[in-house]
């Protein structure tokens, strides 16, 4: 019981903004929880909602997914695409048992080095409390995984409007 | 087919030395990832030197390497470096990856073994996401030659004239009636006390006549369209209500106009102007312009004075005009828009708008300047009463919690030129209150010893408060500046007959929308971003799009002008290529897959996908995508594909930086 649970968290960054506030934490070396592992990608809108339930099958205890504000997105409004997705996956989650406050979104431009890296630890701390999510550790887990796929890349198109 | 991956691992000196194992981690790596095609495993000083890159270079010849992962600095820093030394040993340069572990792990953490496992996840995930990246090739875009300069201040004026002088052609862009922004308000510019005007008119005269050079005064970008090499503008050319063709200047229409207004944009709101009218005799383009809002004729439907007397033939007044909307087709952009004086009536207790003879720093220059409101006289705002004494605050609104932390770093210079201007015209006494005085460039500081030799007080210290509340008989009628001299301790009461504050420099209030336009962003204090702040201060993180001047922080002229230049020669290093490498980050549909279901054709923010009805599938316009991803991640038959991005690298990076590509025993 002494020793902390240190969650795996992978993040998923945009290439103008977040992943810039990344950058910037680093030229200004503040420093945050390393437990976050970076994905970069061009744009938020790029992240395909599978990408975050294979995270968590895969062993992470969070996803952290992070973009440029509203409004400011590189390519005008695809980080609202990545916002629905978000508010529908929260839901997939729930559904399967899966405490949505697993998967977090966090907007940063590129000049909120300083926010990229406290929201970092921020989420840190809330997954520590989560505890360790362990889905992928047995095989009827990954059953699961499996028919999630599946269930999420036939989803229906209205699913993807904003719930009201 | 079996991939050959070489893993380097850069010391950075200390920087990542300091606090990750390099060398373990890279002997980890050719251990543990060996199963997963890493051959070799090397750390090195410096990977960025020309010998490091030459490790890479000799391992792609001699071991056949076919991916190679450079665990560095950020790739928005040397992505392009690794990748060209690739190409040179003659590997497709996509076929590297760059893992940041400094900027991600040593800069950002201090526990060297999370570090260290950190930077082998990174690690782990770069090699699996590599194993499937794919060789790509540029896309050649043809750049072209003309350029769009968005502002007139002496920093567009400068970029324009570089360019037009090198036999391109450029399209000016200003907002207010004549080019010369702030630098044509002013009266002398420090430390020379050349005058404004005598340095700057003749440049604004070029601009005007310059073949090479479109200038559009009055108007404004509504539209950018395009990206690098074709940018497409589309410019509102806002109505002046007089026939450029005709007019000939002669200033007989704004003598006739019977409406008088405040100016507040070219006097600072020390002078009035007509409703017609040109905002300074030197401005270029000559042709006076329309104030609708103050125009009695567009008010009233009476008056047309100025077309009454209009002298010309065909008369030069036409009160049909309409706004014009121009496109302009530029390979590159450079954006000079200037700032905002700060607004010193946010600091209440400073007085300004209350306190008639508290003055700004812009209406003091108005003051000065011998075409101004008083011509030249520096008076109290009775418009004839010579101050006896001048306090000069300085750093109003800039290094201050409460409003702009930032220095402004013109006010020190322009506020002595202020005590040195009072002096020599007046004879008063000026006191300085300042917090630090600050004086870096050439010739500054020997400015700074004059005005010290020449009587002017110095007092250390912020001011607490400007009143007119008098508490003895000598403070009776005066303004009263209260403020601590630090440097003896004590709280001093200047009574003084006038005080200037010297507002510092703010961005441009609507900064961020214009930004957003050209696609280039704001940092925390509301300036423009450069591409990096030594070693590329004029180009933006949007290719093709440059700043120069204010726009990108508070500076002086001189600063302005060498930036000015310095984005023009950027631009024309551009034309000179003829054509520019893009990404070749786009999407593409295979059209077997599609079901036609078109979910992908709403998510284009570019109109890049079109549904194509013989063939019920869609197809995307590679010349139109920009590589977002978006339709990628939508489709629901996974017939999109993203190079560079594709699903299979990033669902193999995930579980690369999971560390469940190890084999058990390695676990």
């Amino acid at each position: 019981m002494s020793e902390q649970f240190e969650p795996t968290i992978i993040g998923f960054t945009c290439n103008w903004c977040s992943y810039r506030a990344a950058d910037l934490a680093g030229t200004s070396r503040m420093k945050y929880a390393p437990n976050v592992r970076l994905i970069r990608m061009m744009c938020s809108g790029r992240l395909d909602p599978t990408f975050v339930l294979r995270a968590l099958s895969s062993g992470a205890d969070g996803v952290m997914i992070t973009g440029c504000h509203p409004g400011e997105c590189h390519y005008i409004e695809q980080n609202y695409k990545a916002l629905r997705r978000f508010l529908l996956l929260r839901r997939v989650l729930a559904g399967l048992g899966i405490e949505p406050e697993r998967v977090k979104l966090v907007w940063a431009s590129a000049a909120e080095g300083a926010r990229f890296a406290s929201e970092t630890t921020a989420f840190v701390e809330e997954i520590r409390k989560l505890g360790p999510l362990n889905w992928g550790k047995t095989d009827d887990r990954q059953q699961t995984m499996d028919d999630v796929e599946s269930s999420v890349v036939n989803r229906p198109s209205s699913e993807m409007e904003v719930p009201a | 087919m079996s991939e050959k991956i070489g893993v380097y691992v850069c010391h950075c000196g200390t920087n990542i030395a300091g606090t990750v194992d390099v060398k373990g981690v890279a002997e980890w790596a050719a251990e543990h990832l060996k199963h997963r095609g890493v051959v070799i495993g090397r750390d090195y000083k410096f990977m960025c030197s020309s010998l490091g890159q030459e490790l890479v270079e000799n391992d792609i010849k001699e071991l056949g390497l076919t991916r190679v992962i450079v665990a560095a600095c950020s790739p928005h820093l040397h992505e392009k470096t690794f990748r060209t030394a690739c190409e040179r040993a003659g590997l497709n340069p996509y076929l590297c990856e760059m893992v940041s572990i400094r900027e991600q792990v040593s800069w950002v953490h201090t526990d060297k073994v999370a570090a260290t496992e950190k930077s082998k996840a990174a690690i782990s995930g770069g090699v699996e996401r590599v194993i499937h990246n794919e060789p790509l090739e540029p896309i050649q875009v043809p750049i072209h030659a003309d350029t769009l300069v968005v502002g007139g201040g002496i920093a567009g004026i400068q970029a324009a004239l570089e360019i037009a002088d090198a036999g391109y052609h450029v399209c000016l862009v200003e907002r207010e009636p004549s080019i010369g922004g702030h630098m044509a308000q002013f009266d002398k510019t420090f430390p020379t006390l050349d005058c404004a005007a005598c340095i700057l008119t003749p440049k604004m005269v070029e601009v005007g006549a310059h073949p090479n050079i479109t200038l559009l005064t009055w108007s404004e970008v509504e539209k950018v369209d395009g990206f690098v090499g074709n940018f497409k503008a589309t410019i509102r050319k806002k109505a002046s209500y007089v026939n450029t063709d005709s007019c000939t200047g002669c200033g007989i229409c704004w003598e006739k106009c019977p409406k008088k207004v405040v100016d507040d944009v070219f006097e600072a709101g020390m002078g009035i102007r007509k409703a017609i009218y040109r905002p300074f005799a030197q401005a270029v383009p000559k042709y006076p312009v329309m104030d609708v809002e103050n125009c009695t004729y567009f008010k009233n439907s009476k008056c047309k004075a100025c077309q009454l007397f209009c002298p010309t033939e065909p008369n030069s007044i036409n009160f049909e005009q309409k706004d014009e909307i121009l496109e302009v087709q530029a390979g590159n952009i450079i954006l000079a828009t200037g700032y905002d004086l700060f607004d010193a009536t946010r600091i209440p207790q400073y007085g300004y708008g209350k306190l008639p003879n508290v003055f700004t720093s812009l209406e003091f220059e108005r003051m000065c300047n011998a075409a101004g409101p008083t011509e030249g006289k520096i008076v109290l705002r009775d418009m004839k009463t010579a101050p006896k004494s001048v306090v000069v605050v300085h750093c109003v609104g800039s290094r201050d919690e409460n409003y702009n932390k930032y220095c402004s770093s013109i006010c020190c210079m322009q506020s002595l030129k202020f005590a040195h201007l009072v002096m020599e015209r007046t004879g008063a006494e000026v006191y300085n209150c300042y917090i630090d005085i600050r004086t870096p460039s050439k010739d500054y500081e020997e400015f700074y010893k004059r005005v010290l030799e020449e009587g002017g007080h110095f007092i250390r210290g912020k001011v607490a408060e400007i009143t007119d509340a008098a508490r003895i008989p000598e403070e009776e009628g005066k303004l009263i500046v209260q403020v601590e001299d630090t440097l003896i301790g004590k709280q001093r009461r200047i009574p003084v007959d006038m005080v200037i504050l010297s507002a510092g420099l703010e961005p441009r209030h609507d900064a961020k929308e214009v930004g957003k336009l050209f696609g280039i962003a704001c940092g925390a204090s509301g300036w423009y971003t450069e591409r990096h702040p030594k070693l590329d201060p004029v180009a933006t993180m949007t290719d093709g799009v440059y700043i120069a001047g204010c726009v990108q922080g508070p500076k002086d002229i001189p600063a302005s002008v060498v930036q000015g230049a310095a984005a023009a020669a950027r631009v024309l290093g551009k034309i000179q290529q003829g054509v520019i490498s893009l990404e070749p980050i786009r999407a593409s549909i295979n059209k077997d897959q599609c079901s036609g279901c078109r979910i992908c054709n709403g998510l284009c923010p570019f109109n890049a996908i079109a549904y194509i009805e013989d063939d019920n599938v869609s197809d995307i316009n590679p010349a139109l995508c920009q590589g977002c991803g978006t339709c990628v991640a939508a489709c629901p038959a996974g017939a999109i594909s993203g190079t560079g991005f594709s699903n299979e690298q990033i669902i193999a990076q995930i579980d690369g930086l999971l560390l469940r590509n190890l084999e058990p025993a390695g676990v």
